[in-house]
Protein backbone atom coordinates (compact mmCIF):
# COMPACT_ATOMS: atom_id res chain seq x y z
CA UNK A 1 0.00 0.00 0.00
CA UNK A 2 1.74 3.27 -1.14
CA UNK A 3 1.76 6.01 1.45
CA UNK A 4 2.92 8.65 -0.86
CA UNK A 5 0.45 11.40 -0.49
CA UNK A 6 0.36 12.21 -4.02
CA UNK A 7 -0.99 8.57 -4.10
CA UNK A 8 -3.55 8.83 -1.48
CA UNK A 9 -5.17 11.96 -3.19
CA UNK A 10 -5.32 9.98 -6.35
CA UNK A 11 -7.27 7.13 -4.55
CA UNK A 12 -9.34 9.82 -2.67
CA UNK A 13 -11.07 10.73 -6.26
CA UNK A 14 -11.85 7.02 -6.44
CA UNK A 15 -13.20 6.85 -2.91
CA UNK A 16 -15.79 9.79 -3.68
CA UNK A 17 -17.11 8.06 -7.45
CA UNK A 18 -17.54 4.86 -5.79
CA UNK A 19 -19.57 6.51 -2.76
CA UNK A 20 -21.28 7.80 -5.99
CA UNK A 21 -22.13 4.98 -8.11
CA UNK A 22 -22.74 3.04 -4.31
CA UNK A 23 -25.36 5.53 -4.21
CA UNK A 24 -26.92 5.49 -7.64
CA UNK A 25 -27.29 1.42 -7.15
CA UNK A 26 -29.07 2.07 -3.69
CA UNK A 27 -31.45 3.94 -5.57
CA UNK A 28 -31.67 1.48 -8.62
CA UNK A 29 -32.57 -1.59 -5.81
CA UNK A 30 -35.45 0.33 -4.33
CA UNK A 31 -36.98 1.25 -8.12
CA UNK A 32 -36.34 -2.17 -8.96
CA UNK A 33 -38.30 -2.92 -5.78
CA UNK A 34 -41.25 -1.35 -7.18
CA UNK A 35 -42.06 -3.69 -9.77
CA UNK A 36 -43.89 -6.25 -9.08
CA UNK A 37 -41.35 -8.74 -10.89
CA UNK A 38 -41.43 -12.87 -10.63
CA UNK A 39 -39.40 -14.09 -7.41
CA UNK A 40 -36.76 -15.18 -8.92
CA UNK A 41 -36.56 -12.51 -11.24
CA UNK A 42 -36.54 -9.96 -8.39
CA UNK A 43 -34.28 -12.10 -6.15
CA UNK A 44 -31.76 -12.50 -8.79
CA UNK A 45 -32.10 -8.63 -9.48
CA UNK A 46 -31.92 -7.39 -6.08
CA UNK A 47 -28.61 -10.15 -5.43
CA UNK A 48 -26.67 -8.50 -8.59
CA UNK A 49 -27.16 -5.75 -7.13
CA UNK A 50 -26.00 -5.98 -3.41
CA UNK A 51 -23.18 -8.13 -4.93
CA UNK A 52 -21.93 -5.13 -7.28
CA UNK A 53 -22.39 -2.86 -4.24
CA UNK A 54 -20.21 -5.34 -2.15
CA UNK A 55 -17.49 -5.65 -4.48
CA UNK A 56 -16.70 -1.89 -4.64
CA UNK A 57 -16.96 -1.71 -1.17
CA UNK A 58 -14.27 -4.28 -1.01
CA UNK A 59 -12.43 -3.78 -3.79
CA UNK A 60 -12.10 0.12 -3.49
CA UNK A 61 -12.61 1.12 0.50
CA UNK A 62 -10.93 -2.46 1.82
CA UNK A 63 -8.13 -2.07 -1.01
CA UNK A 64 -9.02 -5.64 -2.03
CA UNK A 65 -7.98 -4.70 -5.78
CA UNK A 66 -4.47 -4.75 -4.71
CA UNK A 67 -4.09 -6.75 -1.40
CA UNK A 68 -1.54 -9.60 -0.95
CA UNK A 69 -1.84 -13.23 -2.07
CA UNK A 70 -2.48 -14.50 1.71
CA UNK A 71 -5.66 -12.08 1.69
CA UNK A 72 -6.86 -13.58 -1.74
CA UNK A 73 -6.37 -17.05 -0.25
CA UNK A 74 -8.25 -16.62 3.24
CA UNK A 75 -11.35 -14.86 1.19
CA UNK A 76 -11.06 -17.99 -1.22
CA UNK A 77 -11.23 -20.24 1.10
CA UNK A 78 -13.64 -18.33 3.68
CA UNK A 79 -15.92 -18.33 -0.18
CA UNK A 80 -15.57 -21.79 -0.30
CA UNK A 81 -16.93 -22.73 2.85
CA UNK A 82 -19.39 -20.25 2.82
CA UNK A 83 -20.98 -21.85 0.40
CA UNK A 84 -20.91 -25.19 1.82
CA UNK A 85 -22.68 -23.58 4.63
CA UNK A 86 -25.47 -22.17 2.41
CA UNK A 87 -26.04 -25.18 0.12
CA UNK A 88 -25.64 -28.02 2.16
CA UNK A 89 -28.35 -27.15 5.15
CA UNK A 90 -30.44 -26.64 1.80
CA UNK A 91 -30.13 -29.66 0.16
CA UNK A 92 -30.23 -31.69 3.19
CA UNK A 93 -34.10 -30.71 3.70
CA UNK A 94 -35.18 -30.18 0.41
CA UNK A 95 -37.37 -33.17 0.56
CA UNK A 96 -39.47 -31.67 3.56
CA UNK A 97 -39.74 -27.93 1.85
CA UNK A 98 -43.19 -27.19 0.91
CA UNK A 99 -42.29 -26.52 -2.63
CA UNK A 100 -41.43 -30.07 -2.55
CA UNK A 101 -38.86 -32.22 -4.50
CA UNK A 102 -39.05 -31.42 -8.34
CA UNK A 103 -38.57 -35.11 -9.10
CA UNK A 104 -41.63 -36.16 -8.25
CA UNK A 105 -43.40 -33.02 -10.30
CA UNK A 106 -41.31 -34.94 -13.18
CA UNK A 107 -42.58 -38.65 -12.35
CA UNK A 108 -46.41 -37.60 -11.98
CA UNK A 109 -46.05 -35.80 -15.58
CA UNK A 110 -46.72 -32.44 -14.70
CA UNK B 1 8.22 -5.68 25.01
CA UNK B 2 8.56 -4.83 20.75
CA UNK B 3 6.42 -6.79 19.17
CA UNK B 4 7.56 -7.46 15.56
CA UNK B 5 5.86 -6.60 12.00
CA UNK B 6 3.15 -4.04 13.28
CA UNK B 7 4.26 -1.30 10.64
CA UNK B 8 6.59 -3.40 8.24
CA UNK B 9 5.95 -6.25 6.93
CA UNK B 10 6.36 -9.88 7.54
CA UNK B 11 8.93 -11.69 4.74
CA UNK B 12 6.73 -14.19 4.24
CA UNK B 13 3.15 -13.04 4.09
CA UNK B 14 4.17 -9.60 2.95
CA UNK B 15 1.82 -8.28 5.33
CA UNK B 16 2.06 -6.63 8.93
CA UNK B 17 0.39 -9.03 11.36
CA UNK B 18 -2.34 -6.74 12.26
CA UNK B 19 -3.61 -6.50 8.52
CA UNK B 20 -3.98 -10.63 8.20
CA UNK B 21 -5.07 -10.75 11.68
CA UNK B 22 -8.14 -8.39 10.86
CA UNK B 23 -9.03 -10.27 7.54
CA UNK B 24 -8.66 -13.58 9.60
CA UNK B 25 -10.93 -12.12 12.22
CA UNK B 26 -13.54 -10.85 8.67
CA UNK B 27 -13.37 -14.35 7.91
CA UNK B 28 -15.11 -15.65 10.78
CA UNK B 29 -17.61 -13.00 10.73
CA UNK B 30 -18.34 -14.12 7.23
CA UNK B 31 -19.13 -17.37 8.52
CA UNK B 32 -21.43 -16.01 11.78
CA UNK B 33 -23.62 -13.53 8.76
CA UNK B 34 -23.43 -16.61 6.48
CA UNK B 35 -24.54 -18.96 8.80
CA UNK B 36 -27.85 -16.18 9.49
CA UNK B 37 -28.05 -15.69 6.06
CA UNK B 38 -28.50 -19.10 5.24
CA UNK B 39 -30.98 -19.43 8.12
CA UNK B 40 -32.93 -16.84 6.52
CA UNK B 41 -33.23 -18.71 3.05
CA UNK B 42 -33.91 -21.95 5.23
CA UNK B 43 -36.84 -20.23 6.65
CA UNK B 44 -38.26 -18.56 3.84
CA UNK B 45 -38.48 -21.24 1.25
CA UNK B 46 -39.92 -23.50 4.11
CA UNK B 47 -42.55 -21.45 4.89
CA UNK B 48 -45.63 -21.37 3.16
CA UNK B 49 -46.46 -17.65 3.28
CA UNK B 50 -43.88 -14.67 4.16
CA UNK B 51 -45.03 -10.88 4.89
CA UNK B 52 -44.07 -7.92 3.07
CA UNK B 53 -44.17 -4.06 3.55
CA UNK B 54 -43.76 -4.78 7.35
CA UNK B 55 -40.87 -3.15 7.28
CA UNK B 56 -40.32 1.22 6.70
CA UNK B 57 -38.51 0.90 3.04
CA UNK B 58 -37.93 4.75 3.63
CA UNK B 59 -35.86 4.21 6.78
CA UNK B 60 -33.73 1.55 5.67
CA UNK B 61 -32.88 3.55 2.43
CA UNK B 62 -31.88 6.30 4.61
CA UNK B 63 -30.20 4.06 7.10
CA UNK B 64 -28.51 2.18 3.73
CA UNK B 65 -27.40 5.91 2.31
CA UNK B 66 -25.89 6.90 6.63
CA UNK B 67 -23.96 3.34 6.40
CA UNK B 68 -22.06 3.35 3.49
CA UNK B 69 -21.56 7.56 4.06
CA UNK B 70 -19.98 6.08 7.51
CA UNK B 71 -17.48 3.81 4.95
CA UNK B 72 -16.81 6.90 2.81
CA UNK B 73 -15.71 9.01 6.28
CA UNK B 74 -13.87 5.70 7.70
CA UNK B 75 -11.52 5.72 4.90
CA UNK B 76 -11.62 9.44 4.18
CA UNK B 77 -9.86 9.32 8.15
CA UNK B 78 -7.08 6.78 6.94
CA UNK B 79 -6.60 8.70 4.00
CA UNK B 80 -5.81 12.00 5.90
CA UNK B 81 -3.64 10.05 8.54
CA UNK B 82 -1.23 8.54 5.48
CA UNK B 83 -1.98 12.55 4.06
CA UNK B 84 -0.20 13.87 7.76
CA UNK B 85 -3.52 15.78 8.21
CA UNK B 86 -4.31 15.24 11.73
CA UNK B 87 -7.23 17.54 11.77
CA UNK B 88 -9.05 15.87 8.82
CA UNK B 89 -8.65 12.49 10.27
CA UNK B 90 -10.19 13.60 13.64
CA UNK B 91 -13.58 15.17 11.85
CA UNK B 92 -13.47 11.85 9.71
CA UNK B 93 -13.56 10.05 12.18
CA UNK B 94 -15.90 11.89 14.55
CA UNK B 95 -18.16 11.88 11.55
CA UNK B 96 -18.10 8.41 11.12
CA UNK B 97 -19.02 7.65 14.79
CA UNK B 98 -21.78 10.31 14.58
CA UNK B 99 -23.06 8.67 11.26
CA UNK B 100 -22.94 5.00 13.10
CA UNK B 101 -25.00 6.85 16.00
CA UNK B 102 -27.80 7.87 13.81
CA UNK B 103 -27.90 4.64 12.37
CA UNK B 104 -28.93 2.98 15.77
CA UNK B 105 -30.83 5.73 16.42
CA UNK B 106 -33.11 4.74 13.57
CA UNK B 107 -32.80 1.27 14.59
CA UNK B 108 -34.21 2.12 17.97
CA UNK B 109 -37.44 3.81 15.80
CA UNK B 110 -37.59 1.32 14.19
CA UNK B 111 -37.39 -1.64 16.84
CA UNK B 112 -39.66 0.75 19.28
CA UNK B 113 -42.33 1.01 16.26
CA UNK B 114 -42.66 -2.84 16.24
CA UNK B 115 -42.57 -3.63 19.69
CA UNK B 116 -45.10 -1.30 20.98
CA UNK B 117 -47.68 -3.35 19.01
CA UNK B 118 -46.41 -6.37 20.50
CA UNK B 119 -44.61 -7.48 17.62
CA UNK B 120 -41.20 -8.86 18.87
CA UNK B 121 -39.36 -11.68 17.73
CA UNK B 122 -41.75 -13.88 19.36
CA UNK B 123 -44.48 -12.70 17.10
CA UNK B 124 -43.60 -14.82 13.68
CA UNK B 125 -40.69 -16.39 11.97
CA UNK B 126 -40.37 -13.36 9.79
CA UNK B 127 -39.91 -11.04 12.48
CA UNK B 128 -37.57 -13.68 14.59
CA UNK B 129 -35.01 -13.63 11.45
CA UNK B 130 -35.49 -9.88 11.33
CA UNK B 131 -34.59 -8.69 15.13
CA UNK B 132 -31.78 -11.47 15.27
CA UNK B 133 -30.09 -10.44 11.73
CA UNK B 134 -30.44 -6.86 12.45
CA UNK B 135 -30.04 -7.04 16.08
CA UNK B 136 -26.18 -8.77 15.63
CA UNK B 137 -25.44 -6.09 12.56
CA UNK B 138 -26.34 -3.63 15.37
CA UNK B 139 -24.04 -5.09 18.03
CA UNK B 140 -21.33 -5.37 15.62
CA UNK B 141 -22.12 -1.13 14.52
CA UNK B 142 -21.71 -0.70 18.84
CA UNK B 143 -18.30 -2.40 18.76
CA UNK B 144 -17.25 -0.51 15.49
CA UNK B 145 -18.10 2.55 17.77
CA UNK B 146 -16.40 1.56 21.34
CA UNK B 147 -12.91 1.03 18.69
CA UNK B 148 -13.56 4.39 17.39
CA UNK B 149 -14.29 5.87 20.49
CA UNK B 150 -10.87 4.43 21.92
CA UNK B 151 -8.86 5.68 18.78
CA UNK B 152 -10.58 9.74 18.87
CA UNK B 153 -10.34 9.45 22.88
CA UNK B 154 -6.84 7.74 24.74
CA UNK B 155 -5.87 5.77 21.90
CA UNK B 156 -4.93 8.58 20.05
CA UNK B 157 -1.85 9.39 21.68
CA UNK B 158 0.22 6.84 19.45
CA UNK B 159 -0.22 9.47 16.71
CA UNK B 160 2.44 11.21 18.20
CA UNK B 161 4.66 8.49 19.11
CA UNK B 162 4.63 5.84 16.55
CA UNK B 163 2.57 7.28 13.58
CA UNK B 164 2.71 4.89 11.18
CA UNK B 165 1.46 1.94 13.96
CA UNK B 166 -1.43 4.00 14.67
CA UNK B 167 -2.05 4.89 10.89
CA UNK B 168 -2.01 0.83 10.43
CA UNK B 169 -4.70 0.23 13.27
CA UNK B 170 -6.81 3.03 12.10
CA UNK B 171 -6.66 0.70 8.51
CA UNK B 172 -7.73 -2.38 10.12
CA UNK B 173 -10.75 -0.15 12.15
CA UNK B 174 -11.68 0.86 8.54
CA UNK B 175 -11.66 -2.68 7.21
CA UNK B 176 -13.64 -4.10 9.93
CA UNK B 177 -15.99 -0.94 9.33
CA UNK B 178 -16.58 -1.69 5.96
CA UNK B 179 -17.23 -5.42 5.98
CA UNK B 180 -19.98 -3.98 8.65
CA UNK B 181 -21.20 -1.67 5.90
CA UNK B 182 -21.19 -4.88 3.11
CA UNK B 183 -23.63 -6.74 5.61
CA UNK B 184 -26.00 -3.90 5.57
CA UNK B 185 -25.76 -4.03 1.91
CA UNK B 186 -26.87 -7.43 1.65
CA UNK B 187 -29.43 -7.15 4.17
CA UNK B 188 -31.32 -4.09 3.16
CA UNK B 189 -32.36 -5.57 0.02
CA UNK B 190 -33.07 -9.44 1.66
CA UNK B 191 -35.31 -8.04 4.76
CA UNK B 192 -36.60 -4.90 3.00
CA UNK B 193 -37.45 -5.05 -0.25
CA UNK B 194 -37.72 -8.81 -1.22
Amino acid sequence: MSSDPAEIQKSVRSYMTVFAMLMVFTVITVAASRFHLAVPVGIAVALIIAAMKGSMVAAVFMHLSHEKRWVYGTLLLTGAFFLVLLLVPLFTSLDSLAIGSPWTAVKSGE
Amino acid sequence: MNIPYTVEARPDTGLPNGKLGIWLFLASEVMLFGALFSTYILLRVGAVEWPHGELSVVLGTINTIILIGSSVTMVMAWASLKMHNWGRHRLYLALTFLLALVFLVNKYFEYSEHLAKGEGPWHSTFLAIYFTLTGLHGLHIVGGMIVMAYFLGPGAKMWKTEPDRFANRIEYTGLYWHFVDLVWIFLFPVLYLL
